[in-house]
């Protein structure tokens, strides 16, 4: 537990957030139903900062919040509740990413990196996705089983692409994974996150200043040079939005292939229609997104204003909500027996992507990337399933994004 | 049916590219790009979900 949690249980009974998965490694924190049924709009601790903040498990109240301007996602407002370790002295000295900025700075940041997210482009991105995952593929059947699926597929494919996007040499992809690792850990000591976003940080400005002067047919070299026309933005800004696009391009979709192969082979029956009729499979992954919410508690808000709830609660100017898009996402109210895992189901609506305009912009990029990995894993191997028992896997139960370090496969 | 975009609201999700290819696009700026302002009765539906979708409202369907 780290110092800020045992501050925050010193102050009351309220319970100490976020919850971790360990009940039920599948299901998103099971205290979420309860807490929906008795406190919807929930006064708990932030373990990350020691303070109070509203945890919301109601669908309505999630996206009502989520999409609502007036509440902010600046993390320098002292209200915000933050989701890594930050000190708070150092708050007005860190470069954060555009997720944690309100309009228009937000607005500009984010429109530097929208034409990279295109329909367009990803439907020219597919070939290589594909080549990537059928020479991952060549290489677990050439080592033959057991493998480790993280190390083998989901970690490399992601991560590999993006680098090949970015412009980076595919030979920095143990350190994407390194910086994902220590950032995204819960229990990362301050010192070590910002070791690693200082080492980060050097890389990509080395890179980006490669790309200004020798632009390539790539993402930052497209957006070092769209720089000159945004008069409020500098060098070390395009190093901030780099930043963000390696953590949020490569680690969860990591985790969405090991996680979501797990489901899968829990699931052998619709499994084995998915690979009968490979149409069944875009529908299964906005189930398999929605089911598993791996980045439930990181969609906070801090309000700039009074707002009411659904229900009539009001949050106060200034108080931190924890949006928890996983609670929503398992609002049964919104899906029926939200913690069964169905392809057929209408998964439209869930807010694994988030909602409101930090909407991830790449969630189409990760869905192509899924229905490529998915849909060759599982027809390449077909007979492929689990060499070690599902509820002794390794999960990463104290990450930000949640995930498994290990998936033992043989077939 | 006819359906309007707002650009200067669209963040560039791509939501609406998702949930209906036959209606909206992207244009090379990432933002929205309406194809067709009067959907037939095959895309209304899909144009529904995707206006419903939308994070930040930018789409409006108005009966005509």
């Amino acid at each position: 537990m780290t110092e800020n949690a045992e501050r925050g249980t010193a102050t009351g009974s309220l319970p100490v957030f976020p919850l971790d998965r360990r009940k039920c490694p599948l299901s998103i924190p099971q205290e979420y139903e309860a807490m929906r049924a008795d406190e919807p709009v929930a006064k708990v601790i932030n373990r990350m900062t020691g303070k109070p903040a509203w945890a919301l498990t109601r669908y309505a109240d999630v996206r009502q919040v989520l999409g609502d301007p007036s509440m902010s996602s600046d993390a320098r407002n002292p209200g915000y509740p933050h989701q890594f370790q930050v000190p708070e002295e150092m708050l007005p000295y860190i470069a954060f990413p555009f997720a944690a900025m309100d309009p228009p700075e937000h607005t500009v940041r984010r429109r530097m990196v929208i034409p990279e997210f295109t329909a367009k482009r990803i439907a020219e991105l597919r070939p290589r996705t594909q080549a990537i995952v059928d020479a991952r593929i060549d290489d677990m059947l050439a080592k033959g089983g057991p493998v480790d699926l993280v190390a083998e597929l989901a970690v490399p494919v992601p991560s590999l692409q993006f680098c090949e996007m970015l412009g980076a040499d595919p030979e920095h992809i143990g350190y994407f994974r390194d910086y994902a690792e220590t950032t995204t850990g819960r229990d990362s000591s301050m010192e070590a996150v910002a070791g690693a976003i200082a080492q980060m940080d050097e890389f990509l400005d080395e890179l980006i200043t490669e790309k200004t002067h020798t632009p390539g047919e790539d993402l930052l070299s497209r957006i070092a040079a769209r720089l000159p026309e945004e008069p409020t933005l500098e060098h070390d800004d395009l190093v901030a939005i780099a930043r963000l696009l390696v953590i949020a391009g490569s680690d969860t979709t990591a985790n969405i292939i090991s996680l979501g192969t797990l489901v899968f082979l829990e699931h052998p029956k619709q499994l084995a229609e998915v690979r009968r009729d490979p149409s069944l499979l875009p529908g299964a992954i906005e189930e398999l997104l929605r089911f598993l919410s791996i980045l439930d508690s990181a969609t906070v808000r801090v309000a700039t204003k009074d707002i009411e709830l659904a229900g009539g609660e009001i949050v106060r100017e200034g108080e931190g909500v924890l949006a928890l898009n996983g609670a929503a996402n398992w609002d049964p109210s919104r899906y029926p027996d939200p913690h069964r895992f169905d392809i057929h189901r209408d998964a439209e609506g869930h807010m694994a992507f988030s909602y409101g305009n930090h909407m991830c912009p790449g969630a189409n990029l990760a869905r192509m990337q899924l229905e490529v990995v998915f849909g060759t894993l599982f027809s390449r191997i077909p007979d492929l399933r689990l060499a070690a028992p599902a509820d002794e896997l390794p999960y990463m139960f104290d990450a930000h994004a949640y995930g498994l370090h290990e998936l033992p496969v043989t077939w | 049916m006819r359906i309007t975009t707002d650009r200067e609201t669209c963040v560039g999700s791509g939501a609406c590219v998702f949930h209906a290819q036959g209606v909206f696009d992207q244009h090379p700026d990432g933002r929205v790009l309406l194809l067709v302002e009067e959907p037939d009765e095959a895309l209304r539906a899909a144009a529904l979900t995707a206006a419903a979708n939308c994070p930040v409202n930018a789409i409006s369907v108005n009966d005509v």
